[in-house]
Formats: C-alpha cells, sequence, structure tokens
C-alpha cells in the first residue's frame, strides 16, 4: 500500500490533495454531488470581517485554457461563517478544515484570526493576500519599496474589487496594492496574525509580482508556517455575456492549465529559498500536472477550477500520484523537489 | 395560491450518458437525446444539465432540458462557439459528460379558473425550456377550454424551432421573425404586446418566457403594465453550475426585514435560478 499522508504546517493530512480557496465555497453544494472526505483538507471560500455582496456580473469568462473570474471576494462575513457555515463543514467532514481569511490590514487580520482561534474545529488559518490593502490614506510609495510591483491597478485572483466594474481597486483610501504585492505589509500581517493565535497560518500568495521568492522569505520569516503558491494572475479578457449589453472586458484572475507553467516555475524557485511547506496550486488538472508540482517543491497541491468540469478529478489524481509512486519507487516526501535534489 | 415549486433540489448526477440520437433539426441547429434515467426521472421543466464538450474548453456549458422521455434527457442547442461545436460533432454511440439536473425550474400555478391560461414566449434557443414547460402545463390544463398561446420569435425562418412540437402539444403558435420569412414581421415582443390590445390580460394567469435578455426585459416592462405574473428564465456563464463558486449571479430587489430598506442581492443564476419572478430582477 502507497501511503500519501503528510504533515504540513503541523496538519496531519492522510493525503496531500487540498481543495482551493473558493471553489467549493463553503462545501454545502459540492457535498451533494460528490464525497469531500475524498480531500487531505478543504479550504474554505475566503471569509471576511463583514459580509461582501461580490462584484457585478459578468463574473466567469473562460479563456484559452482556463478562465477568468472576477467574483470580488462575495461571502456572508465571519458572523454568518461561524453561525451557519462552520457548524454545516464540521458536521460533514472528518478531514481538516483550512479557513481562509481576508482583511483590509493587519489589524482587521489580527481581529478575524482572533475570533477563529476560540473556535474548535479548524485546523490551520490561510491568509489570502491577494487583496487590497486599504489602510493607508497616503499611497505606500512614501516608504521605500521592497520590492518593485506591477502597477496595481487589478485585483488580483478572487482579491474582491469591490463595485468597481472593471476589477481596478478603489483609490479613495489610498489603496495601491495588494498584500503580497508589499514585503513590508506581509510581514506585518502576518506577524500580527501569529500573535493572536495558535493555529498554523498559511500565507497564501499573489503571482503578481516580479519576484515572489522576496515575498514567501518574509512571509516565513514572519513566522508562515507553510505557503500557498499562488493565488490567481491579473489578467484580461473580452465576454459576449448575455447579462450585458456592452462589450466591456472583464478584468480579474487568470487560473486553469493556462498559468501552470509560470507556476511551476515559482515554485521551483521559492522550494530553494524557503525552509516550510509549499502548497501548489494553479492550473492542476491531471494526475501528470499534480505529480509536477511535488518535483519542483511542493510538499501538498491544491486542486482550483479544474474540479468545475471534472467532478471526479480528486480520484483521479489520487490514483495516479498512488500508482507513480508504487512504479517509480519513491515515497511522497521525497519525491517533493526530487527534480532538484537530483 | 396554491403554487407547487416542482423542482426537486436535493440530487444532482454526474453521469457518463449514452447518446441515442443526434440531429441537425434546422441549419446550425442541434436536437441532442442521451440516455439518463436518473435525471429523466427527476428532471423538471426550467432545469438544465451541464455539458462537457470535449478538449479545448475549460469549463461545462449549460443546456436547459428541452423533454424527458423514459430514461431520455432532449436538449435543442445552437452552435455559437467552440463547445456547441464539439456537442455538434458527438454521434449516436459516443458518451457525454453531464451534470444534472441543475437549478430551479418554473413554478407553475394549479388552481386557476378554466378560462385562464398561460402563455409562453421564447426567443431563439428559448424554445428549449417552454417545450418542456408547456408539455407539463398541457397535462396541468387538460379540463381548460383555452389553449396554450405560445409566442415563438427569431431571426429567420430558419431560427423559428419545434413549431411542430408546440402544435402537437395543442398549443396556439404565433410566430415573428425580424425578416418576415416567417409569421409576423418583427420582434415577437412586438407582437406579444399587439396581441394584449385583443386579448383581455386579465385572463392571463402567467407568463413564462426564455430568451435573449433584451427580450425577457421588454417583456417586463408590457407585464408590469398589464401587471401580470411573469417567470424568466435567465442565462449566465457559469464554472461550477451548483451555486458553490458564485460566478453567476444577478441582482435581484431585496427588501430587509429589520430596516424595510430597499438593496439588492445577488442570487446565482444556477441555482437561485436560472428560473426568477421578474419583478424580482433587478433589469440593467
Ligand atoms: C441555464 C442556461 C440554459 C441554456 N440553455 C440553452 C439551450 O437550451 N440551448 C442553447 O443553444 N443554449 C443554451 N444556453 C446557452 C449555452 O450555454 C451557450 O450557448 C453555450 O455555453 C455556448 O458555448 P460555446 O462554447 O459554443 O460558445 P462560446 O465560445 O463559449 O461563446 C459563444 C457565445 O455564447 C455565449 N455563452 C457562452 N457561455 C454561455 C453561457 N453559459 N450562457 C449563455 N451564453 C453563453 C458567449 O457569451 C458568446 O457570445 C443556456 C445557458 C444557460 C445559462
Ligand atoms: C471562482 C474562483 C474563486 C476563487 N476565490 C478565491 C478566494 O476566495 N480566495 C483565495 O484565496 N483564492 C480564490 N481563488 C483562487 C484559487 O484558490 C486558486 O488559487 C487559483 O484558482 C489557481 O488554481 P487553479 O488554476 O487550479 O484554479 C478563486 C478561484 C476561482 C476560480
Ligand atoms: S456557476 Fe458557480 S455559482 Fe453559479
Amino acid at each position: 500500500m502507497v501511503n500519501l499522508s503528510t504533515e504540513i504546517a503541523r496538519i496531519k493530512l492522510k493525503n496531500p490533495l487540498l481543495v482551493a480557496s473558493g471553489i467549493i465555497g463553503f462545501g454545502e453544494e459540492y457535498s451533494k454531488l460528490i464525497n469531500l472526505n475524498v480531500f487531505g483538507a478543504i479550504t474554505t471560500k475566503t471569509v471576511t470581517l463583514k459580509p461582501r455582496a461580490g462584484n457585478p456580473s459578468p463574473r466567469i469568462v473562460e479563456t484559452m485554457e482556463g478562465m477568468i473570474n472576477s467574483i470580488g471576494l462575495e461571502n456572508p462575513g465571519l458572523e454568518i461563517f461561524l453561525k451557519e457555515k462552520l457548524p454545516f463543514l464540521k458536521r460533514k467532514l472528518k478531514i481538516p478544515i483550512v479557513v481562509s481569511i481576508a482583511a483590509e490590514n493587519a489589524e482587521e487580520f489580527a481581529e478575524i484570526s482572533r475570533r477563529l482561534d476560540k473556535e474548535k474545529g479548524i485546523s490551520a488559518l490561510e491568509l489570502n493576500l491577494s487583496c487590497p490593502n486599504v489602510r493607508s490614506k497616503e499611497p505606500r510609495a512614501k516608504s521605500p519599496p521592497l520590492l518593485s510591483c506591477p502597477p496595481p491597478r487589478l485585483a488580483s485572483g478572487d482579491a474582491g474589487a469591490g463595485e468597481s466594474k472593471n476589477g481596478g481597486i478603489n483609490s479613495e483610501q489610498g489603496v495601491i496594492s495588494l498584500i503580497s504585492q508589499d514585503a513590508e505589509l506581509t510581514y506585518e500581517v502576518v506577524k500580527r496574525v501569529k500573535k493572536v493565535t495558535k493555529l498554523p497560518v498559511i500565507a497564501k500568495l499573489t503571482p503578481n509580482v516580479t519576484d515572489i521568492t522576496v515575498i514567501a522569505k518574509t512571509a516565513e520569516s514572519a513566522g508562515a508556517d507553510a505557503l500557498s503558491l499562488v493565488n490567481t494572475f491579473s489578467a484580461l479578457a473580452f465576454p459576449h455575456s448575455p447579462l450585458t449589453t456592452s462589450h466591456s472586458p472583464v478584468f480579474g484572475g487568470l487560473s486553469g492549465p493556462a498559468i501552470k507553467p509560470i507556476v511551476l516555475r515559482m515554485i521551483y524557485e521559492t522550494y530553494q529559498k524557503v525552509k516550510i511547506p509549499i502548497i501548489g496550486m494553479g492550473g492542476i488538472n491531471s494526475p501528470q500536472d499534480a505529480i509536477e508540482f511535488f518535483l519542483v517543491g511542493a510538499k501538498a497541491i491544491a486542486l482550483g477550477s479544474a474540479l468545475f468540469r471534472d467532478p471526479f478529478l480528486p480520484q483521479k489524481i489520487l490514483i495516479g500520484l498512488k500508482q507513480y509512486l508504487k512504479i517509480q519507487k519513491i515515497t511522497l516526501s521525497k519525491l517533493t523537489g526530487s527534480m532538484i535534489h537530483e | 395560491m396554491l403554487t407547487a415549486k416542482l423542482s426537486i433540489q436535493n440530487k444532482v448526477y454526474h453521469l457518463q450518458s449514452l447518446i441515442t440520437d443526434q440531429k441537425e433539426i434546422s441549419s446550425g441547429y442541434f436536437r441532442l437525446i442521451f440516455s439518463a434515467p436518473q435525471i429523466a426521472q427527476i428532471a423538471q421543466p426550467g432545469q438544465f444539465v451541464h455539458i462537457y464538450c470535449g478538449e479545448g474548453t475549460y469549463l461545462r456549458r449549460p443546456f436547459s432540458i428541452a423533454k424527458v422521455k423514459k430514461n431520455q434527457v432532449e436538449i435543442i442547442y445552437k452552435v455559437v462557439g467552440k463547445g456547441t461545436e464539439l456537442l455538434s460533432r458527438k454521434k449516436k454511440g459516443n458518451t457525454l459528460d453531464v451534470l444534472g439536473p441543475l437549478g430551479n425550474g418554473f413554478t407553475q400555478s394549479l388552481n386557476h379558473p378554466i378560462t385562464q391560461s398561460p402563455i409562453l414566449i421564447a426567443g431563439g434557443t428559448g424554445v428549449a425550456s417552454l417545450l418542456f414547460l408547456a408539455q407539463k402545463l398541457i397535462t396541468l390544463y387538460t379540463s381548460h377550454l383555452t389553449p396554450l398561446t405560445v409566442f415563438l420569435g427569431a431571426k429567420t425562418k430558419n431560427d423559428l424551432l419545434c413549431i411542430d412540437n408546440f402544435k402537437k402539444l395543442g398549443c396556439q403558435v404565433k410566430l415573428a421573425t425580424e425578416d418576415g420569412s416567417l409569421g409576423y414581421k418583427g420582434l415577437v415582443t412586438d407582437l406579444f404586446r399587439n396581441s394584449l390590445i385583443t386579448h383581455n390580460s386579465s385572463l392571463i394567469t402567467n407568463i413564462y418566457a426564455c430568451g435573449p435578455y433584451a427580450m425577457l426585459k421588454e417583456i417586463a416592462k408590457i407585464t408590469q403594465k398589464y401587471k401580470i405574473p411573469y417567470q424568466v428564465s435567465l442565462e449566465a456563464m457559469m464554472a461550477c453550475g451548483l451555486g458553490a463558486c458564485r460566478g453567476c449571479v444577478v441582482k435581484t430587489s431585496h427588501q430587509s426585514l429589520t430596516t424595510s430598506h430597499q438593496h439588492f442581492v445577488y442570487k446565482t443564476v444556477c441555482k437561485d435560478g436560472p428560473v426568477f419572478e421578474a419583478n424580482q430582477i433587478i433589469w440593467e
């Protein structure tokens, strides 16, 4: 029997396949279709302190080998999450629950974390650091930038661009970057959260940076127990949705097989610079893809938008992975980064 | 009024179904029939199936259920892009990767006086879900004196689908084409509006419509004026099709209980819809 069990950020997993944030919401719908307990763990939709309505339609566009989403972090907010969503997950699941959270600044991240720390049944917090920072009234650029960022006009992934149709970040409050586009902010948020919770903390980073290893190292030095690499890529596409009469483009986050080669390169680079484990995600669509993520250094992987197409992909990936380990006569832990160790 | 929410939401099936027939019913339009007993048994008018069309598409494609017969499910679609193109190449004997039945279907009122009757209005491929609805309504309204009236609208004669199917069901069919190649020359919404001049609108119990957004919106203006209950089947780009990803939302009005304050909520077309009471929708 091939053993798929592993450990990430002190969480024991029966297998290394998670479901990425935002894919199954809070599990209610997908649990009617598939057995969620096949996963090693699930990550919830990102929860914010207050409910968020999200972005107007269209929120989805299919692109070549992928899709763009601009959901705008629609979620019921922390209170409803605790009252309705978490109890459901705890009832249904026998696997660890990772709660993804986002906030506008370090204080708010800490406030949510403090509240979740008191709850039973949560295995870890994933900080969605691909959300805009809206604390500072003055542009952050005044402090010496530790990293050069792309012009942060676009929200990354499902970062929540408020009600702005084009996904541009509201600049009223001095927003100029996503948290994980800024090493200093990343440090501050992770540090603050670590201070208020004993739960393992996973930092999920945006790929929309010049050098992701800089941010990854910063998150590690602030005490992050693991990294989730990566969120979606800022992108633009033209839908012709029947819900809109105009042909304006949709700004949002690109996911799917189209991004996989870039993500693999990012994990490959990061693996060589950090000691904390990496949960890899971005375009996993087959057992072959999954194996590649381990080869470049992922210790666990998360399934994202490919689940929309194939609800039975989790089983297929796990079977494929087992077969590979058996044929190669290698353990799962040895597989991680084996391309680099060779 | 006794109304029956006929759609049963508890079970969704993921099937590899056998295609039993595929035919081009009009140039560019196809009727695909596949074997899916689990779906056929519980499907309700207005519900849809979410189909993986094949290599080269990333997301599934939603299609209304047009008919169920014993173990068979039928869809009617137009080739508009890559997914529908791939689908049209499938043949009898091939398998089809299907998720369904999904969504909330049409609500059918059961206890109307026999002089009243609903009206169905379809634009383009919107006929699919209304054909299924017509079959259901006929069984509910067999004792009625007034036949079901169905308005079908499309660009040209070639785009007018299923006329005979509706006629066979005993429906009174009214046609409109934009180029005048068959029936009324102009928009189906105009044909419908004109009909209200001669038709006593208080005898219409319900309007059910499926078609392009602009058509549905135009009908909403008319039904609001005449105060006729109106249900619409909406479309949106979809990913999960289950209500999980929040990708397919539509703005609906919402009266807050606590603040008596009017605001909007996003509802999902895939799970809360695709059928909505039109007066809930905030038309854009
Ligand atoms: C609930 C529901 C029921 C539907 N029922 C039917 C039906 O019975 N018959 C039928 O022919 N079509 C139906 N559609 C529309 C059908 O899903 C699209 O035509 C199909 O997805 C197009 O796929 P494609 O790859 O061929 O086109 P693409 O290349 O993806 O796009 C071509 C065009 O189709 C539009 N489109 C793409 N995806 C969707 C979508 N999910 N919904 C609406 N438009 C879309 C695009 O905006 C574009 O203009 C339905 C849509 C919904 C949401
Ligand atoms: C519809 C959708 C919603 C998402 N919502 C979130 C979210 O709320 N929080 C988050 O951290 N990532 C979110 N993501 C990003 C995914 O978790 C994942 O990082 C990304 O999709 C890349 O993986 P993939 O290519 O396998 O889809 C979302 C992605 C999609 C497609
Ligand atoms: S398509 Fe995912 S919520 Fe409707």
